[in-house]
C-alpha cells in the first residue's frame, strides 16, 4: 500500500507564508489565552489536597456538597465529577502538616450517610514541595532544551539548532495554550507530556533536516528552496506513519488509559499534530528566513574535504618516511 | 537461508528478553521481577519532615533534668533552674560547692559553660545545634525504620530524601484502618516520661493558667482518659524514656492490655532515689504530654520496672510498645507529602492501560502488516522483541513499574516503528530508482542510519533529564522510554536488518515488490 508517490516535489515552500501566518495566530491566541485564562496548576506545583471518592452507585455530588459545608477543613473545597459518574474528586488547597490525622479519614466520615463509598486516592502535596517541585520541573525543562541545542549545533549547523527551537517553543506554546483553554490541571504528567513532545517534535525536525543536510551535500543545486521541497516531499511518508502510528497509541491511550492518565494523553495528542505540523512548515521555511547559504556551505565542505586530503597526503609522506 | 552476525545477536537478545521477562510475565515464585509502582498496586507515599528544633529543644531539658538529678544527689543547694532553646541556666547556692559541679559540668559534650556569680549558663554551641538537628532526622529515620519493621509489612521503604527530608513508602496496604495504624504508629512521639506532681500547689491547679504554672517551674497536663482532669507536674521530668529497656504488653487485674517497661540500670537509680526521697506524694506516668497515671509512692520503688495503663485496645497497645521499644522521635514529625492508593484503583489503573497498551499494540501491528507487508511483518517482529527486551531488562534491574511508566511503554510501540518506517520508506526510494531489492535494503539502512540516531538521541536526551529531575512515578516513566529507545536500536535496526539479510536468496530471485514492500515497483 502506498498514500505517499511524488514524481515532483511538492512545493510546501511556496505555501510557507500562510503557515507562518497560521503558526503565528496560533502562539498568540496560545499566549492571549495563558495571559487571560492562566494554567490550571494541579498539586504538584500548587500544593494543597486531592480525595477521589468512588460510590456504588451514582455519586450525589449535591448531598455531599451539603455535608461538607461548613466544615473548616472543606472551606475551599470543590466537588467534581472524574471519569465516570460514580466517582468523583474533591480539590482543596490546603494541606495538612498532620501525619496521624488524615483528610482521608476525615473525608469518610464527613461524608456519612450520602451512600455507600471507598476512598481511591488521597493526594496531599505541602507547600514547600509544591514550590520545589515547580523549581525542578523548570529546571527539567530548560536543561534539555539547552541539550538538545547543543547537540543539534554540534550535529547540524547553528541555523538548523535555531530553527528547531523555534519550532520547540512554536510547539510548547500552543500545546500550552490548548491545556490552558481546556482548564486541565497542570501536574508532574503534564510537564512529562510537554518534555516528551519536545524529544518527539525534534524527533520529527531532525528527519527533515537530515534530510536537508544530505540534500545540500549531495546535490550540486544551490537553491535551497528546491532542496527543501525535495527533502520534505521525500520525507513525507514517514512523517506522517510515524505522526500516524504514535497518533494511534497516544489516542488509545486517552479513551482507554482512564482518568488519571488523560491529562497526559491530551498534552501529548496535541503536540504530536503541532509537532509534526511544525517540522514540516515551520523549521524547514525558517532556515531559509535564516538565510541559509547552501554555496557558502559547498565551499566550506570542499575546503574541509581538501583539509582532510592534504592532511591525509602529508601523513601518508610521513609514514612512508618521505619528510 | 543464511546466518549472519546480525541474525545471531538478535536472536540471542529475543532470548534474552524471554528468559528474563518471563517471571514478570507469569508471576513466577522465583526469578527477579518488575515491581509494581505504588499507584499500580496501591499503597502509602509519604515525604514527612523534621521539626529539628524541637530536638535541641529536648536536649535542652533531658541536660537540665541531669543537672537536677546531679544536685540532689550531692546535696548541692541550687535554685533558678530555667532553660530556653538554647541554654539551661542556675544558680549554685554555696560557692564551694561549684567545683564538684565544674568537673559534672566539664563531662557535658557540645556546650559553652558560663559562671557569673555563682549563676552558671550552660550554652549548646552552633555547632552542636546543627549536629543535634542532623541527628535528630537520623534518629528519626532509624526509629520509623524500626517501628515499621515490627508493624508486619514486607519490605517498608524508609530513607533520607536530600538533607531532612524522609521517604517512606509503604506497598501492601489495603484497608485505610491499617494505612491509619501504620501513620499513628509512626507519627507517634512515644515520648515516655515520669514526673512528680507539685503537692504543693496543685491543690490550685484548676485556678491556673499556663503562664501560672510556669512560673513555678511547672506544667499542666490533662488526664488521657478525661481531660478534665488536670495535674501540676514539675516540668523537668524525673527520667525519660531514654533510659528504658523493654515493653511489652500484659494484662491487669481486670484483664485489660497495660504495657509493662523495663528501665535501664542508671535509670532504675534514678527512680528507686526519687521514690524513696518522695513517699507519700504522687508520680505522674507521662506519655506524649498525657498523664497516664499518677499513683501515690507508698515506698520507695527498686528493680525499675513499672506499668502503663490507658483505655487502650489490644492492638492499639502493641502498637504502643513497639513505639516505645524503638525509642521515641527526638524530634515529631510533619507531613511535606502523601500518595495514597487504594488497591482497588491502582488494578483499575492497570486494567485501563492494559487495555490502551494492547489496543495501541494491535493497531500499529496490523498497519505496519497492511501498508508495508513483509517488511512490516519484520518491523512487527521487531516490535515484539523490543517489548520483550524492554520488560527483561527492567525486571533485571528490579525497576519500578508506574502508571506513567506503563504510558512510556504504550508510546514506545507507537514510535519504536519509527526507525523502520523510515528504514522501509528509504528501501522503496531505492527500488523506484531501480536499485535491486538486496542493494536496496543494503543501502537502506546505510542511508537510513544518521537521520535514526540523531533522533533517538534527541529523545533520549529528553528522557535522561526527565530521569534525573523527576520525581516518584515520572522517573517511571523516563526509565521505560529510555529502555524503550535503546532496545529499538537493537531490534529495529540491526534485528530486522538481520532478518533481510537472512532471507536475502529468497529475495533475489523474487521479483514480487508487493509482497516484500508493499509497493508495485
Amino acid at each position: 500500500m502506498e498514500f505517499f508517490k511524488y514524481k515532483q516535489p511538492l512545493g510546501f515552500m511556496g505555501k510557507s507564508k500562510i503557515a507562518m501566518a497560521i503558526s503565528i495566530i496560533l502562539v498568540l491566541a496560545s499566549y492571549a489565552i495563558l495571559a487571560t485564562k492562566g494554567l490550571n496548576y494541579g498539586i504538584d506545583f500548587a500544593g494543597g489536597t486531592i480525595v477521589q471518592v468512588k460510590y456504588e452507585k451514582k455519586a450525589p455530588i449535591e448531598a455531599m456538597r451539603e455535608k461538607l459545608k461548613g466544615n473548616k477543613l472543606f472551606d475551599s473545597a470543590t466537588i467534581t465529577k472524574f471519569g465516570s459518574p460514580q466517582e468523583v474528586i474533591i480539590r482543596m488547597k490546603t494541606a495538612s502538616a498532620s501525619v496521624s490525622k488524615d483528610i482521608g479519614d476525615v473525608t469518610r466520615a464527613a461524608l456519612k450517610g450520602t451512600g455507600n463509598f471507598k476512598v481511591r486516592r488521597v493526594d496531599i502535596v505541602g507547600p514547600k514541595v509544591g514550590s520545589e517541585l515547580k523549581e525542578k520541573g523548570l529546571m527539567a525543562l530548560f536543561l534539555s532544551v539547552a541539550a538538545i541545542l547543543i547537540y543539534v549545533a554540534f550535529r547540524f549547523e547553528w541555523r538548523f539548532a535555531v530553527a528547531s527551537i523555534v519550532a520547540l517553543i512554536h510547539d510548547v506554546s500552543i500545546a500550552m495554550g490548548a491545556v490552558s483553554l481546556f482548564q486541565i490541571d497542570v501536574n508532574l504528567d503534564v510537564l512529562a507530556a510537554i518534555l516528551t513532545l519536545l524529544g518527539y517534535s525534534l524527533n520529527d525536525t531532525i528527519i527533515v533536516f537530515d534530510r536537508i543536510r544530505e540534500g545540500i551535500t549531495k546535490s550540486k543545486k544551490a537553491n535551497l528552496t528546491e532542496i527543501i521541497n525535495e527533502s520534505i516531499t521525500r520525507t513525507l511518508a514517514r512523517t506522517t506513519l510515524t505522526s500516524l502510528t504514535t497518533f494511534f497509541v497516544v489516542f488509545t491511550l486517552f479513551m482507554f488509559g482512564g482518568e488519571i492518565i488523560h491529562a497526559f494523553a491530551f498534552t501529548l495528542l496535541v503536540g504530536i499534530i503541532v509537532g509534526t505540523y511544525s517540522s514540516v512548515f515551520i523549521a524547514s521555511p525558517l532556515l531559509l528566513l535564516f538565510g541559509f547559504d547552501v554555496k557558502g556551505y559547498h565551499t566550506k565542505l570542499a575546503e574541509k574535504a581538501k583539509r582532510e586530503a592534504e592532511k591525509n597526503r602529508m601523513r601518508e609522506q610521513f609514514e612512508s618516511g618521505v619528510m | 537461508m543464511k546466518l549472519n552476525y546480525r541474525i545471531v545477536i538478535f536472536a540471542l537478545a529475543i532470548v534474552f528478553g524471554i528468559v528474563f521477562s518471563l517471571p514478570s510475565l507469569l508471576q513466577t515464585q522465583s526469578g527477579k521481577k518488575i515491581t509494581l509502582g505504588l499507584d499500580l498496586q496501591g499503597g502509602l507515599h509519604m515525604l514527612l519532615g523534621v521539626k529539628t528544633e524541637e530536638a535541641t529543644k529536648s536536649r535542652i531539658k533531658s541536660m537540665a533534668a541531669s543537672i537536677k538529678h546531679f544536685a540532689d544527689r550531692n546535696d548541692i543547694l541550687i535554685d533558678g533552674l530555667t532553660f530556653d532553646d538554647k541554654s539551661v541556666t542556675f544558680e549554685v547556692l554555696d560557692s564551694d560547692d561549684i567545683k564538684t559541679f565544674d568537673t559534672f559540668l566539664s563531662k557535658i559534650e557540645g556546650v559553652k559553660v558560663t559562671d557569673k556569680n555563682s549563676v552558671i549558663t550552660l550554652t549548646l554551641t552552633p555547632k552542636e545545634i546543627k549536629k543535634t538537628k542532623k541527628q535528630a532526622v537520623s534518629q528519626a529515620i532509624e526509629t520509623i525504620r524500626n517501628r515499621l519493621d515490627q508493624f508486619g509489612l514486607s519490605e517498608p521503604i524508609v530513607a533520607r530524601q536530600g538533607k531532612d527530608k524522609i521517604l517512606v513508602e509503604l506497598a501492601g496496604i489495603k484497608t485505610p484502618q491499617e494505612e491509619q495504624r501504620a501513620r499513628k504508629l509512626i507519627s507517634r512521639a512515644a515520648k515516655l516520661e515520669m514526673m512528680a506532681v507539685d503537692e504543693a500547689r496543685n491543690a490550685r491547679v484548676y485556678n491556673m493558667s499556663d503562664a501560672d504554672a510556669v512560673a513555678y517551674g511547672d506544667v499542666i497536663l490533662e488526664d488521657v482518659k478525661n481531660p478534665k482532669i488536670k495535674y501540676l507536674v514539675h516540668e523537668i521530668p524525673i527520667l525519660d524514656g531514654g533510659m528504658l529497656t523493654g515493653a511489652n504488653v500484659g494484662f491487669d487485674r481486670n484483664n485489660r492490655p497495660v504495657i509493662n517497661f523495663k528501665l535501664n540500670a542508671e535509670g532504675a537509680d534514678i527512680f528507686g532515689d526519687f521514690t524513696g526521697k518522695n513517699v507519700g506524694k504522687r508520680l505522674a506516668v507521662v506519655l506524649d504530654g498525657k498523664v497516664y497515671s499518677a499513683p501515690n509512692i507508698n515506698e520507695r520503688i527498686g528493680g525499675g520496672s513499672g506499668q502503663i495503663s490507658g483505655n487502650y485496645t489490644v492492638l492499639e497497645a502493641k502498637d504502643l510498645a513497639i513505639a516505645l521499644r524503638s525509642g521515641a522521635l527526638l524530634a515529631p514529625i510533619f507531613m511535606m507529602e502523601k500518595r495514597s492508593v487504594g488497591p482497588s484503583l491502582g488494578a483499575d489503573s492497570i486494567k485501563a492501560s492494559m487495555i490502551a497498551l494492547i489496543g495501541g499494540f494491535v493497531l500499529v501491528i496490523a498497519f505496519m502488516m497492511v501498508y508495508y507487508r513483509m517488511a512490516g511483518l519484520i518491523a512487527n517482529i521487531a516490535l515484539i522483541a523490543n517489548l520483550l527486551l524492554l520488560l527483561a531488562v527492567m525486571s533485571l534491574f528490579g525497576a519500578t513499574l508506574t502508571l506513567p511508566g506503563m504510558a512510556g511503554i504504550v508510546l514506545t510501540v507507537g514510535m519504536a516503528v519509527d526507525a523502520n518506517v523510515i528504514i522501509t520508506e528509504r528501501i522503496r526510494e531505492l527500488i523506484y530508482e531501480g536499485k535491486s531489492m538486496h542493494k536496496a535494503v543494503e543501502d537502506g539502512y546505510s542511508n537510513a542510519m544518521t537521520a535514526i540516531l540523531d533522533a533517538n538521541i534527541t529523545t533520549l536526551i529528553a528522557s535522561v533529564v526527565l530521569y534525573v529531575y523527576g520525581t516518584g512515578a515520572i522517573k517511571g516513566f523516563a526509565i521505560t522510554m529510555s529502555i524503550g529507545i535503546l532496545a529499538s536500536m537493537l531490534t529495529a535496526i540491526l534485528g530486522t536488518h538481520g532478518i533481510y539479510q537472512m532471507l536475502e536468496s529468497k529475495m533475489s530471485k523474487s521479483k514480487n515488490y508487493r509482497f516484500w514492500f508493499g509497493i508495485k515497483g
